[in-house]
């Protein structure tokens, strides 16, 4: 057998979160804490710096999470902040695509965004756990307004290209059958007495009682057809009033087809802590938070500022920078101190002088590859026909997923779906395409779920994590074993220069572990800078 | 972990095992050097295309470019096309298997053959004229 460093490093994520659903809750749970995926986080409330030393200059490189939440809090404690920033606009990951906004990836290929006003995707992060305590403090204290982000809809679809000929099943279908039949398994072992090594005769009794009302099972312990089980799974024709007809029962999967089709799998969603309800997301864009951060401080962020070079000596900082479209003469920024929030795909291809602990792990963290689609339609087919309201289905189709909006729910017109998220080999695959290419596989793969995709479709975009100038990735994936070489390296202080963004966290690729990271690191720069002035 | 492992990637395989075929792309009159991906996904997990040049279309030339030429942002992805790196094949395989900087391993995602195809590939193509084959055999041993 060959030799396998990390058999889950590379893709991890989507193994944990969509796919790896089966091996069971706590299991689940155990692995990825291990993974230091599963931490809830640690925020303290509002960062206190006081005694900052007048004069102080710190200068910022990146205007994301990270960035802005380092800025806001330096400059309201006194210090004298300047903040470079590569791209035409603030916020970094945490962006929101509108109508009228352009894209251009590595590559060339440029894309406008041509939704209708009030319609966006986020192509980076979308929601936000009610344990994400500081992008939840962040957003009261901005004023930013949240609405509920629907992780889990039972109306959504589960779906397998090769199960029950291709067609969707609604979720509550899945979910209410796999219960049912595992419930009448173990009732069956329980009274076959297959388990009374295991349990008392008080505790089988117990289970038995409690498996028939989690199974939705009959008398005989039997999961069947019946007004219980439509009352669970829903009916084939609704409930109605008067001299309306009667509604008809719905008929359970059968366990072999059930099993066969694996979808059962996909039903971790409700017991996976970071997408437990409630979730939230900002009421216009997840990019509002971000915005609000900036509005702050927006005259002290310089954009379109490509760091070059970064350099430090026992006196300060120096950062340089070019006009990062029209290039030409170099320029200089020098600071007493220095927050790179730079991912480190970017930093590690920078020259920057730091101890050689810090450098190597600059250069070890490997950024995964996932992409986005904002697909916008002439009419809301999903609710209007489907009766889907926000939530996510799942697919074996490369897409992976279809996330319908939370926004403007039941009020017609136009909406935009999110048309895919996709991790893993078939992320590579659609990266090495153009935008028009992705977008025409997204719309093909969408129709095998709603067949209303071809009329109704209008206009799209896409993020492909790899291709965007700016990050050269979506997060910095960690392997177990660079974490534990290269992690506290990366977090020192080293000289006059630190680190901070989710590439710097426990919770990678979440905007709280961006927002930590920055709070943390300022927090001890503070304590520092007041030490030594 | 390996107990997990073992767990999640036969299943990761069974859900998303769509072999899609794609229709062949319409090029937009003013692109670049054209992209021309092989046609199909494949399994989630594994790569499962077997020579080079599909390989190269399927993964490299999304960062690397069609053209191998590299890409230039914030920071830059470097070239292939020229690349003197490339004289030594051991180097090139050894970054496809373990990855580099940003660059996520792919030793999980190819087999030993599928490495070598894409490096001899690219240090065959692209400007690149190096006689020695790199053999499956001796991808292994750099696992």
């Amino acid at each position: 057998m060959r030799h396998v460093q990390n058999p889950l490093s590379i893709s991890r994520r989507d193994l944990l979160r969509k796919i790896g659903f089966s091996a069971g809750a706590a299991m689940m749970y155990q692995a990825m804490s291990t993974l230091g995926f599963a931490r809830e986080s640690d925020y303290g409330g509002p960062i206190e710096l006081s005694g900052a030393p007048k004069g102080t200059s710190i200068l910022i490189l990146g205007a994301g999470m990270a960035g802005l939440v380092a800025a806001y809090e330096l400059r309201r404690a006194g210090y004298d902040v300047k903040v470079l920033e590569y791209n035409h606009r603030a916020g970094g990951r945490s962006w929101t695509l509108r109508g009228g906004d352009e894209y251009t990836e590595l590559g060339g290929h440029k894309q406008k965004c041509e939704f209708d006003p009030g319609l966006y995707v986020n192509p980076g992060p979308w929601r936000i756990p009610y344990h994400h305590h500081g992008m939840l403090d962040y957003a009261r204290r901005l004023k930013v307004p949240l609405e509920a982000f629907n992780q889990v809809n039972f109306n959504a679809y589960l779906h397998s290209s090769k199960d029950f000929g291709g067609k969707p099943q609604r979720y509550r279908h899945i979910y209410a059958d796999y219960h049912g039949h595992i419930a009448e398994l173990l009732s069956k072992a329980v009274n076959k007495g297959q388990l009374d090594a295991e349990l008392t005769t008080e505790d089988k009794e117990r289970l038995l009682e409690s498996l028939r009302t989690f199974g939705v099972l009959d008398k005989d312990y039997r999961y069947v057809k019946s007004f219980a089980t439509s009352e669970s799974r829903g009916y084939d024709s609704e409930r109605g009033a008067g001299l309306m007809p009667p509604p008809q029962l719905s008929t359970p999967i059968a366990r072999d087809a059930l099993l066969k089709s694996g979808l059962a799998n996909y039903m971790v969603t409700p017991f996976d802590y970071d997408l437990t309800p409630s979730m939230f997301q900002p009421v216009g864009g997840m990019d509002r938070i971000a915005m609000a951060l900036y509005n702050d401080v927006a005259p002290l962020v310089e954009l379109d500022a490509k760091v070059t070079a970064i350099d430090q000596d026992e006196r300060g900082v120096g950062v340089t920078y070019v006009d990062a479209h029209r290039g030409g003469e170099a320029k200089h920024a020098r600071a007493d101190w220095c927050l790179c929030t730079i991912p480190l795909s970017i930093l590690s291809e920078i020259p920057v002088k730091v101890g050689e602990p810090m450098l190597a792990a600059i250069q070890s963290a490997p950024y995964e590859a996932s992409v986005k689609f904002g697909l916008q339609f002439k009419r809301r087919f999903w609710e209007e026909d489907e009766r889907i309201y926000g939530g996510i289905s799942f697919t074996d189709l490369p897409i992976q997923m279809i996330g319908y909006p939370m926004a403007g729910m039941n009020q017609g017109g136009k909406g935009v779906l999110l048309g895919g998220y996709v991790w893993g080999t078939n992320a590579y695959e659609f990266n090495a395409m153009t935008p028009e290419q992705r977008i025409r596989k997204a719309v093909e793969s969408g129709a095998k779920i709603h067949p209303q995709y071809p009329a109704e479709f209008e206009n799209g975009v896409v993020v492909s994590w790899h291709r965007s100038p700016f990050t050269q990735g979506c997060f910095a994936n960690w392997s177990d074993a660079a974490r534990e070489k290269h992690y506290q390296n990366l977090c020192q202080i080293d000289g006059r220069i630190a680190l901070a963004g989710e590439h710097a966290s426990r919770l990678p690729a979440w905007q709280e572990g961006a927002v930590l990271s920055s709070l943390d690191t300022i927090g001890r720069m503070h304590k520092k800078i007041v030490a030594t002035a | 972990m390996a107990t997990l492992h073992d767990t999640l990637l036969p299943l990761c395989r069974k859900l998303i095992g769509a072999l899609a075929l794609f229709a062949p792309a319409v090029m937009a009159a003013d692109e670049p050097p054209p992209f021309s991906p092989p046609g199909s996904f494949t399994d989630l997990g594994h790569f499962a295309h077997e020579d080079g040049a599909t390989l190269f279309r399927a993964i490299c030339q999304g960062c690397h470019m069609a053209d191998a030429k590299g890409a230039v942002g914030a920071g830059y992805y470097p070239a292939l096309a020229g690349n003197q790196k490339l004289a030594s094949a051991t180097y090139p395989a050894l970054v496809v298997l373990k990855g580099r900087h940003g660059m996520p391993p792919f030793g999980d995602y190819l087999t030993d053959a599928q490495v070598a195809e894409v490096v001899n590939y690219v240090r065959s193509h692209f400007g690149n004229q190096y006689p020695d084959a790199l053999t499956q055999a001796e991808v292994a041993k750099l696992r």
